[in-house]
């Protein structure tokens, strides 16, 4: 089996793998990231999305071994010193979330947003809605998920 | 407004977003135990087939495998789950005539496979990707039989039986009556009678279902995590068929990814995992993957309703005669509980005084049918509402006004409707006001004359406008009962547990809500368990839009109990009669005397068995209680939804302008997770009007298969929506609340079709079944030769 090392939310990770396993379970199951969700299997729901090497991807549709030498980022990953990032601060204040399930990749799908758009002065609603198309949530109906994202946009420009 | 005084009413933020957002929830998938092996089921590829054999030879010497059963194999030792897992009072029974044979489906088929995805074998291996190998090496011998695809053919003579010990297809028929319905028929001014036709889609929720079982040899028991809305029924089924006493069952259910219905039921893996576990002395998982929830998780509706209406040159409705048929698929695992629901709801907000109605439930060779957010309800707010606007239009009425016309005004509630509710008591609509709500729905969507007005404009200028409304009421919080325990903890803490599951309602906030208010102390000083069977002793879990109200009330309940001895104790310490007392701020002081109290956790250190404790004499130690809320019936909520919809005339498309929901489901314990909630549904409900299909092809075949194939709404596809909420206390309960979980998915299909359908006014177009497909919408265009400038040539 192959031995794949990465950096997984600032440190140095190393774990033989099969070489069909996916980067989604090897986060899971190797490194016991289980924040990372899986709905769907097949890339369309995004319950799955990390960073990796900064841009957002669905970790269902990377195998482990194509992430060779990546610097990934998971929920995990976000909080500093306990202190919620902005967007997750944002997401428990318009209530963004119910069951919870799709919300890390939602957030880091989110974060994934507002950092294309950091450069331009406003993030339309319009924008939001359609850059969030390969998310799913079932709970929420995204009103208030396109609410934080909104209201994350103006923290995280800084 | 209402003077919010406590906890109760307040928009607080949740406990349980921490460690979700923080990736830390714990949902089934994400248990790890030690030695723990996987397993994968085997499921059949056809639709109906006998089962002559199935080889696991070429499995059994897959790397990893650790064990491996068949249907047969366990056949008299894992015995099936009860066909029809919900019980029916007599008060019921005694009103309707009905007849329910519902079959019960093998843990693992042994016999006969009776649709795409029905599990006939299991293996076990080391790891889930192993387990998933030698389930591929599983040879089955099948003979394949011919399938029953549809209801018409299921019901004709001559048609494969799918379950020989039922002797038909058809597995349940009920009717009920008011008034005299054929005979006002014949006397109605005019009757129109259409076929309405609600589609097979489901619950769908972002986490599929899971189970993790650990046997411990020890004790002799069993516990097991199950992404599921119902741990009571499965530790009852789990005790009941592998023969152990419930007290040696715990079942939890950690953070639980959605529900919505669809893990409202016991499934077989509910049962088998657990037995395997005990079996291989390994805790062991299954983690249902997305192809397996769409093949074989409860699918919903399927419906096809032919509904008369009879009414008068006013508009006024004199009666209603309804039989419907629901496609069952192979089993139908809560039973009638849709049919009963849909006869019990289908007369919505109106008084009409002649009413019959006949449900049939016919066994096809499809996935099973349960109950999914609503359950019976869109289906019959579907088929009357879509029936009121062609019968408005006939008489040349607007559709909103004959609804006004002859819904129940507020002045006439209570109102009997002179039919029992599934729970056997006649039902009372409690409290509201049917006709606010509906003028309130249309006034937020720019008010009628206005519409109209932009309507005809639009028209001449080749646009296609429409509204459409829809107006249901919903019996919430049914019984049988919910328990809820309540302890107060040696520091001080108020410990409540509930029967109710929490899968994303905010449960954890809710009820500390609830008991905060009513211990009147701060809310940090409660903790509240959910969803876990060692923390209640009898509970019922949560579906049909029930938990704020059964489990509310049953913490209101149980903490009075406790409450009492309390202050009995606090009486004793402080010297003072109880009638001087009161909970203040995690104490009980004296009335008008700030300084003089003890706290909660001085009096539990007084309450305590053995010496020194300061009791008053011949109570018992211990300040625990448990209650079972029966409630008395169920409370009634309600809603108008009202859409305005443009159709494009070259692609069909439909785009929803403006979607409003004015919604009552009382008092709203946080109105912040309240409005989420419904919101949430409403998206469900559009989803269901316009994207969400399963569909079958003619030879009983499946096909949908994954996400790309089964269309969620997306949050580009989501219209802006307005969420009005009415807030009318319910009289029925001590918190003066309704149920809201389902109200949100009832509504958006009646009023999206009946928009749609007004929209296509001119070419007296009816779409009376869901979903509404652009092409559909397209061909109108084209017949009528209508084309918009850009489209033109």
């Amino acid at each position: 089996m192959p031995t794949v090392t990465m950096t997984v939310n600032g440190k140095k990770m190393s774990a033989e793998c099969e070489n069909r396993t996916l980067l989604v379970q090897f986060l899971r199951e190797k490194q016991g990231l289980t924040g990372t969700h899986v709905g769907c299997d097949t890339t369309q729901c995004g319950a799955c999305v990390v960073h990796i090497d900064g841009l957002p991807v669905k970790s269902c549709t990377t195998l482990a071994v194509q992430n060779e030498g990546a610097k990934i980022v998971t929920i995990e990953g976000l909080a500093k010193d306990g202190k919620l990032h902005p967007m997750q601060e944002m997401f428990r204040e318009h209530h963004a979330l119910q069951c919870g399930f799709c919300t890390p990749g939602m957030v880091m799908a989110a974060i994934g947003i507002v950092d294309r758009h950091k450069g331009e002065p406003t993030l339309a609603e319009k924008t939001v809605r359609h850059e969030l198309e390969g998310n799913f949530c079932r709970c929420t109906g995204y009103h208030n998920i396109v609410k934080a994202i909104m209201a994350a946009f103006p923290l995280m420009k800084g | 407004m209402r003077e919010i005084t406590g906890y109760v009413g307040k928009p607080l933020l949740r406990r349980e977003d921490r460690r979700l957002l923080h990736g830390e929830g714990q949902f089934v998938g994400d248990i790890v135990l030690p030695k723990m092996v996987h397993c994968a089921f085997v499921r059949s590829q056809v639709p109906h087939a006998r089962i002559k054999g199935v080889d696991f030879a070429a499995a059994r010497r897959a790397p990893g495998f650790v064990t491996a059963l068949s249907g047969r194999d366990i056949r008299n030792v894992v015995t099936p789950i009860a066909g029809m897992q919900v019980s029916i009072p007599k008060g019921w029974r005694d009103r309707f005539h009905y007849h329910i044979d519902v079959p019960a489906q093998q843990i693992l088929a042994d016999d006969k496979v009776n649709y795409v995805g029905e599990a006939y074998a299991v293996v076990v291996a080391e790891d889930r990707y192993k387990a998933e190998d030698a389930a591929e090496l599983v040879e089955p011998d099948f003979e394949v039989l011919e399938p029953v695809v549809d209801v018409d053919r299921a019901l004709k003579p001559g048609s494969p039986v799918l379950h020989a010990e039922v002797g038909s297809n058809v597995i349940s028929v009920m009717s009920t009556k008011k008034g005299d319905g054929a005979a006002a028929l014949a006397r109605a001014k005019h009757r129109i009678k259409r076929r309405y036709y609600h589609h097979r889609y489901a619950a769908m929720p972002m986490e599929c279902r899971a189970v993790v079982a650990d046997y411990d040899i020890r004790t002799d028991s069993l516990t097991v995590w199950s992404s599921t809305q119902v741990v009571h029924w499965i530790r009852k089924e789990i005790g009941s068929i592998l023969g152990m006493p419930e007290e040696r069952v715990r079942v939890i259910a950690p953070d639980v990814g959605g529900g919505f219905g669809g893990k409202g039921h016991v499934y077989p893996e509910d049962v088998l995992v657990p037995y395997l576990a005990r079996t291989l002395r390994r805790p062991i998982k299954y983690v249902e993957d997305r192809f397996e929830h769409l093949v074989n998780s409860a699918h919903a509706r399927d419906n096809f309703h032919d509904l008369e209406i009879g009414f008068d040159d006013d508009g006024k409705i004199v009666c209603i005669v309804d039989d419907f048929v629901i496609d069952s698929g192979a089993y139908s695992p809560v039973g009638a509980t849709c049919a009963a629901n849909s006869i019990a709801h289908l007369l919505g907000p109106y008084d009409i005084q002649n009413y019959e109605a006949k449900g049939t439930l016919v066994a096809t060779n499809k996935t099973s049918n349960a109950p999914y957010r609503g359950a019976g309800r869109p289906e019959a707010a579907f088929a009357m509402e879509r029936a009121i606007d062609i019968a408005a239009n006939s008489i040349g009425l607007d559709p909103i006004l004959m609804r006004l016309r002859n819904m129940v005004p507020p002045e006439r509630l209570p109102f009997s409707v002179g039919l029992p509710y599934r729970d056997g008591v006649p039902i009372t609509y409690d409290s509201g006001d049917y006709p606010q709500a509906l003028r309130r729905a249309v006034e937020e969507l720019g008010g009628l004359e206005n519409f109209r007005r932009r309507q005809a404009e639009g028209l001449a200028a080749g646009r296609y406008l429409g509204i459409g409304v829809g107006c249901y009421v919903e019996g919430t919080g049914v019984g049988p009962f919910e328990g809820a325990s309540v302890r107060l903890d040696p520091s001080g803490k108020i410990m409540v547990a509930v029967g109710a599951n929490n899968h994303g309602q905010g449960h954890e906030t809710v009820f500390a809500q609830v008991a905060a208010d009513v211990w009147n102390v701060p809310i940090d000083q409660v903790v509240v368990t959910t969803a876990d069977t060692a923390a209640v002793p009898m509970g019922y879990g949560t579906i049909a839009s029930r938990s704020t109200v059964t489990a509310g009330s049953a913490v209101v309940h149980a903490s009075a109990k406790v409450k009492d001895k309390v202050l009995a104790i606090a009486a004793n310490m402080l010297e003072t009669p109880t009638a001087d007392l009161e909970f203040r701020d995690g104490a009980v002081g004296v009335k008008g005397v700030p300084d003089l109290k003890v706290t909660l956790k001085e009096i539990w250190w007084a309450s305590r068995p053995g010496w020194d404790h300061k009791r008053p004499p011949d109570m018992e130690a211990g300040l625990e209680a448990n209650h079972y809320y029966e409630p008395p019936t169920v409370t009634w909520s309600y809603a108008t939804n009202a859409a305005i919809v443009e159709l494009d005339p070259d692609t069909g498309r439909v785009t929803v302008e403006k979607f409003v929901a004015v919604h009552d489901a009382g008092i709203l314990v946080n109105p912040l997770l309240a409005d989420g909630q419904v919101r949430g549904g409403l998206v469900q409900g559009i989803g269901a009007a316009l994207y969400e299909e399963i569909a079958y092809d003619e030879n009983g075949q499946i096909l949908m298969g994954t996400l790309a194939d089964y269309l969620l709404p997306t949050a580009d596809d989501t219209p802006p929506i307005t969420v009005i909420h009415q807030e009318i206390p319910s009289p029925s309960n001590p918190l003066g609340v309704k149920g809201l979980g389902e109200g949100g998915a009832i509504a958006p299909p009646c009023a999206i079709t009946n928009a749609v359908s007004d929209a296509l006014r001119p070419f007296k177009a009816e779409f009376n079944a869901t979903p509404v497909r652009w092409e559909q919408v397209r061909k109108v265009f084209a017949e009528a030769g209508v084309s918009t400038p850009r489209g033109r040539g």
